[in-house]
């Protein structure tokens, strides 16, 4: 898929993004076995609850849940990826597995996205923000300590995205971002990897706001967060994951006033309830999006956690209705 | 537009004032920062940074540019704790240094835009343009000296030329944002008594007004302590110089700049004398200027001006100065305060259970109501950290010197879960009052946290976890806490958790010990602070009634949540005898206009909901006595009353309402309505039942249960009504708004709103007694009619009996409300003006008011059908009540 492609759908319509993968592997009630299968099945560690492995242990089940968002509607896709650095996959000692988990994780999306061939559907390479915040210190005895350092993230970003290319997704996709300066890092990273290879591929980000304070977690509002973000020319700027659709409207209100980028949302179904499930029905997520769609506040549309493919079309169904928000691109 | 941030946004326009960088964070310009970070002591380095934000600077300079010290270590470690600092974090960053792999680490450390400063063509264009791209992969804006390879630029032409020759390469060659470009074009000191610096301020000010015209987006700064060096010693002429040299810097453009607040004088309120003098120098008026300022320099003495931070709140109890800097993060005075807070009770211990734990409830607070965030909670928990300490060796001599760590807590992130930020953080609060922490990480199995507990000893075991499959691996712990037998108390925290999950399905897994669900990271002190201490045994009795409450309820609401078909729900309806005596015949049938004056409405205003308004919580008038917030409810009363007086004086604001008393009849879940004087079907109400699983005895109830069914004989009635007591409050509004006066503009809304309602209780009383007259001789207090006491309902679309909007269709259809009195119905269904209250009126005595709960698409499409519309017409209007 080329680039021009997707600019082309951004600018015609709202694209619709895909939901969540951890709570469709969720229905699977998968095994250790599962995810060791012909790959990891000497691994000394547990490594139960690794979902990035899945697409290599059982790569069925990974391209299944992607079929089933590009059936209900979905335009990109995202590969399971999400924790795919070296510093996520530390804690399972498997940082050497790095590369075959975004290699695999971007071949299998690209390979079920190619069976639709109705209209362009596109392949974003999920790149998480890692379990270590560059700006906060663990320590308290020491508020000036880091666990990481941007160089550090640089160094994992930019593997983590060499192997997603090799895989051949199309977008890349930097996500449920709480730390501005790990995404800075992984922005660095990008550029660093467009250089070597001499290409560019459009960038997608989405940052979290972690609460009612309307701050990420390092603090930053969200006019803060756009600001820190603009300096590459992103295809997308948004906001993913700790609310569900209408408390994150205001925010999204912000991004759409100054966003010179288009702007993306794919909140959770909700919050969690006192079970830590979401339950938020499709219809009612489709609702409350419905009149963010009305105010023309986004360009891309998806859910986070606890969605489904029949939050995604519903979801799919509300913002075909629609027409995309119109940006500026020289508000900088 | 230049847009920086830190933790918030700065954004300067054409329109911005001018940008004060505050300067005293610079080792190269402040001899007591220099001593601070050459000693490590950064906290002090810190309060000089906080200084500065609170003295107005709007961005921070920060330098370590010193031969004696390791200056990148020393950029990163202050950045690093800096950033811990949400009251000076807030501010953008400006790294300055000279040397490049400074300016690098520097930028490393910040999430937010930040500035260079800076960088130059001295050592040659290829390096120029190396670090400029290398910044802007940073997302930094950049400061860019006049200087070249030549040399610092010191004349008008030269000035122009550098800046020139600079913004074209960044431009033209490197990409770099054009509004992100800021040129210092260097301030020299004037007055030297050298000749050739006689033009240094004008060339200063041609060359700014040169590069704002000619270079789109670029900036201007400067550093305006360097223009009076020659008086250094002499503050009161300093401070006129640097007035007043900004004073025409700006007028030519110059847009940010750095300037000591606290060595600057008001421009206008400089000696007539002095003033003069300054400006003959620098704008080079005259050939004696130096000399005549020196003159005068000599007559007055340098009085330095005060600091004039705002230290009121010093003024306050020391309970209150405690909470203050709890709140606020500071630990400038908390030694003192402790210090004294110590004498004021029996034992040190009770300074921590008193004003500290108090202090530290309220951020918890402020965190919950998101006025806080939690960096700051963080912060505020180091000052607890310093109190502590101080109180520490009070409490050990009083013990012998026997004890040490208040507690020792176990930690960690349960298996197959590696989020471990919110465990960090709330080890982090625990530290800081003084807990020792034993952290096992993320990825934790049961065994080894069992073991580890046991082996050490600890006071109480903190389990974290943030996606769902955690939450069964911790029910799965508790459960093999107590086959280990333990009792140690089992703390569950993180962001899937909750209090009723730990009641429903953890606690009743670990009856030996005690299991406690911690909200957030502020209450972890408060939790485990009662469940170690003497307080332990009523806690947990208190805990554990709280628990065994949400599990009740919670196990009605599970039974309640099992849903019927829609026949099984018709089979188990409401049941209610109708015949003369259960049905009032009407006196009058057909609508009328009431137009009651504001005066009449007030008795039946209900004020209770009116604070609610205001965010204060409580019953009328019992709030009013309130001791937490009865002073602030007796003061919007107050204002309110005022108002109202007012309203009722000026007789702007109309009130007007109609009501109407119809015929009906049900027919399944409808109610078919029929007009007054042809008997013809003129609306069918359809109405939605509860489909909820009910306990034997309790029915499944729709509103039509409250009417005679078609097939009774009996002829029966139902009324409708809309009220509004918002007409011509635009008035109010726009007159308050003009005057910026946002406080009464909500007042006004707030009692439009309250006089609606009261219109409504008033209107329905008019019914009971006189339109539909079942109770001529009824009366009742307001108290008696707020508690609904009386025969009949009036339930509203929209509310828990009837939750469907569309409803108000009909109500305005049968009324002609919109035409009748003005108000009209919005593409949502939200009437307009918003001051309004539309319903039904029953009048059987057994109608009462019920909450519909969930329906299934069964009855949704059963709705569809009956409305003669398609099911994805309607489906929006009811997705908050579909299962």
């Amino acid at each position: 898929m080329t680039n021009s492609a997707l600019q082309q759908a951004i600018e015609q319509r709202i694209l619709v993004l895909d939901g969540a993968m951890g709570t469709m592997i969720q229905r699977h009630q998968l095994e250790e076995f599962d995810f060791r299968e012909g790959a990891f099945e000497t691994h000394t560690m547990s490594l139960k609850g690794n979902n990035d492995l899945l697409s290599i242990t059982r790569p069925d089940i990974i391209k299944d849940i992607h079929r089933a968002y590009l059936t209900a509607g979905a335009d990109i896709i995202e590969t399971n990826t999400f924790s795919g650095t070296t510093i996520a996959q530390a804690d399972y000692h498997l940082e050497d597995a790095v590369y075959q988990i975004n290699f695999q994780g971007a071949k299998i999306a690209k390979e079920v996205a190619d069976e639709f061939t109705d209209r362009p559907r596109f392949v974003a390479g999920s790149i998480g923000p890692t379990n270590r915040t560059a700006s906060i210190s663990p320590d308290v005895n020491d508020p000036g300590f880091r666990a990481v350092s941007f160089d550090d993230l640089v160094l994992a970003y930019a593997q983590q995205i060499e192997a997603l290319i090799d895989g051949g997704v199309d977008i890349l996709l930097i996500e449920t971002v709480f730390d501005t300066l790990n995404a800075k890092a992984a922005l660095y990273a990008c550029d660093q990897v467009f250089e070597k290879r001499q290409i560019k591929l459009p960038i997608m980000v989405s940052g979290t706001i972690t609460d009612q304070s309307g701050r990420t977690l390092t603090g930053q509002t969200t006019e803060a967060f756009l600001i820190s973000l603009s300096h590459m020319p992103l295809l997308s700027i948004g906001l993913n994951c700790a609310l569900g659709a209408s408390m994150m409207r205001p925010y999204l209100q912000v991004l759409n006033d100054k966003a010179p980028f288009a702007v993306s949302a794919h909140p959770n179904a909700g919050l969690p309830n006192e079970f830590g499930l979401y339950d938020e029905s499709p219809s009612a997520m489709a609702a409350q999006i419905e009149e963010f769609l009305q105010e023309g506040l986004v360009n891309v549309i998806g859910g986070c956690c606890g969605t489904t493919p029949e939050h995604i079309s519903a979801i799919a169904k509300v913002a075909a209705k629609y027409s995309p928000r119109k940006w500026n691109p020289t508000n900088a | 537009m230049l847009k920086l941030a830190g933790l918030e946004a700065l954004v300067l326009t054409k329109q911005s004032n001018f940008v004060n960088i505050g300067e005293r964070t610079n080792v190269t310009g402040s001899r007591a920062f220099l001593r601070m970070i050459k000693d490590g002591d950064f906290e002090a380095a810190l309060a000089v940074a906080r200084e500065q934000v609170d003295g107005g600077a709007q961005v921070l300079d920060i330098n370590m540019d010193e031969g004696m010290i390791d200056g990148k270590a020393a950029m990163v470690r202050f950045l690093n704790l800096l950033a811990a600092e949400p009251d000076i974090a807030r501010i953008p960053i400006m790294v300055d240094s000279s040397k490049w792999e400074i300016i690098l680490a520097g930028l490393k450390c910040l999430q937010g835009k930040g500035i260079v400063n800076s960088i130059s063509l001295k050592e040659g264009e290829a390096n120029f343009i190396a670090q400029a791209k290398e910044i802007m992969r940073f997302g930094a804006a950049v400061i860019i000296m006049a200087f070249d390879e030549n040399g610092q630029a010191d004349s008008y032409e030269r000035r122009i030329k550098i800046c020139e020759r600079s913004y074209r390469i960044l431009v033209d060659t490197v990409g770099f944002p054009q509004d992100d470009i800021i040129f210092d074009p260097n301030i020299f000191p004037v007055a030297t008594g050298m000749e050739e610096h006689a033009n240094n301020a004008l060339d200063f000010f041609g060359a700014t007004q040169w590069i704002r015209q000619n270079l789109p987006g670029a900036h201007v700064s400067g550093g305006v302590s360097n223009v009076s060096f020659s008086f250094r010693g002499n503050n009161k002429v300093r401070e006129a110089m640097h007035a007043a040299f900004l004073y025409h810097a700006t007028a030519h453009g110059m847009d940010m700049g750095i300037v000591n607040p606290s060595m600057l004088e008001i421009y206008s309120e400089i000696e007539p004398e002095l003033l003069v003098r300054v400006e003959d120098v620098l704008l080079n008026r005259r050939a004696d200027a130096t000399e005549r300022l020196l003159e005068f320099a000599d007559t007055v003495k340098g009085d330095v001006k005060q600091q004039t931070a705002d230290l009121t709140w010093r003024e306050q109890s020391v309970e209150k100065r405690l909470a203050h800097s709890l709140i606020k993060g500071i630990v400038e005075f908390i030694d003192e305060d402790i210090e004294e807070a110590r004498h004021t009770v029996e034992r040190p211990i009770q300074v921590i259970e008193g004003p500290l734990m108090d202090g530290m409830n309220l951020v918890g607070d402020l965190f919950g109501s998101g006025q806080m965030f939690l960096p700051q909670v963080v912060k505020s928990a180091r000052v607890m950290k310093k109190a502590v300490a101080y109180l520490l060796p009070y409490i050990e001599a009083e013990k012998d010197g026997k004890q040490q760590a208040a507690g020792k807590i176990l930690m960690a992130t349960v298996k197959g879960d590696v989020h471990d930020i919110g465990k960090n953080i709330v080890g982090v609060v625990l530290a800081c009052n003084n807990y020792q922490i034993i952290d096992l990480g993320v990825m934790v199995a049961p065994q080894v946290i069992i073991q580890a507990a046991i082996e050490q000893n600890v006071d109480a075991i903190g389990l974290s976890g943030l996606i769902t499959p955690s939450l069964d691996e911790m029910v799965h712990l508790a459960k093999e806490m107590e086959r280990a037998g333990l009792t140690i108390p089992l703390l569950i925290g993180g962001a899937t958790t909750s209090k009723v999950h730990t009641a429903v399905k953890i606690e009743a897994h670990y009856p030996s010990g005690a299991v406690i669900h911690v909200l957030d990271a502020s209450r972890s002190v408060t939790v485990v602070e009662s469940l170690l201490g003497s307080k332990k045994p009523d806690f947990l009795s208190a805990l554990r009634a709280d628990y065994q409450k949400i599990r009740e309820h919670h196990a009605k609401h599970q039974a309640a949540k099992e849903l019927l078909s829609l026949d099984q729900a018709r089979a188990n309806a409401l049941q209610l005898e109708f015949n003369e005596q259960t049905i009032a015949v009407p006196a009058q049938l057909g609508v009328q206009l009431h137009t009651p004056s504001v005066r009449t409405l007030i008795p039946y205003i209900d004020w209770t909901p009116f604070f609610q308004t205001w965010d204060l919580h409580g019953k009328y008038p019992q709030i009013l006595s309130d001791s937490v917030v009865g002073d602030a409810a007796s003061k919007v009363f107050e204002d309110a009353q005022h108002l109202l007086a007012q309203v009722v004086e000026d007789g702007i604001l109309k009130c007007k309402g109609l009501s109407g008393i119809f015929p009906a009849n049900a027919v399944g879940d409808d109610i078919e309505i029929y007009d007054p004087s042809t008997g013809e079907l003129v609306y069918t109400q359809i109405s939605l039942r509860q489909q909820t699983k009910k306990v034997a005895g309790q029915p499944n109830m729709a509103l039509a249960d409250f009417i005679a069914p078609k097939n009774s004989q009996f002829q029966d009635y139902i009324g409708a009504f809309v009220v509004t007591a918002g007409l011509g409050i635009e008035h109010y509004i726009s007159d308050f708004e003009a005057k910026q006066d946002d406080y009464n503009s909500i007042m006004i809304k707030a009692l439009a709103d309250r006089l609606a309602e009261a219109f409504a209780e008033y209107l329905h009383e008019v019914a009971r007694k006189e339109t539909w007259a079942y109770a001529p001789k009824e009366t009742l207090e307001n108290q008696a009619l707020i508690a609904e006491k009386y025969r009949g309902i009036r339930p509203a679309p929209g509310y828990p009996a009837c939750p469907d909007h569309l409803e108000k269709l009909g109500i305005f259809k049968l009324l002609d409300a919109t035409n009748q009195i003005g108000v009209s119905l919005t593409e949502s269904l939200a009437m307009w003006p918003a001051a309004a209250v539309s319903g039904w009126y029953f009048a059987h005595p057994d109608a009462k008011y019920f909450g519909l709960g969930k329906i299934t698409p069964e009855q949704l499409a059963d709705v569809a059908n009956r409305k003669g519309k398609k099911v994805a017409e309607i489906e929006r209007w009811y997705s908050s009540i579909l299962v």
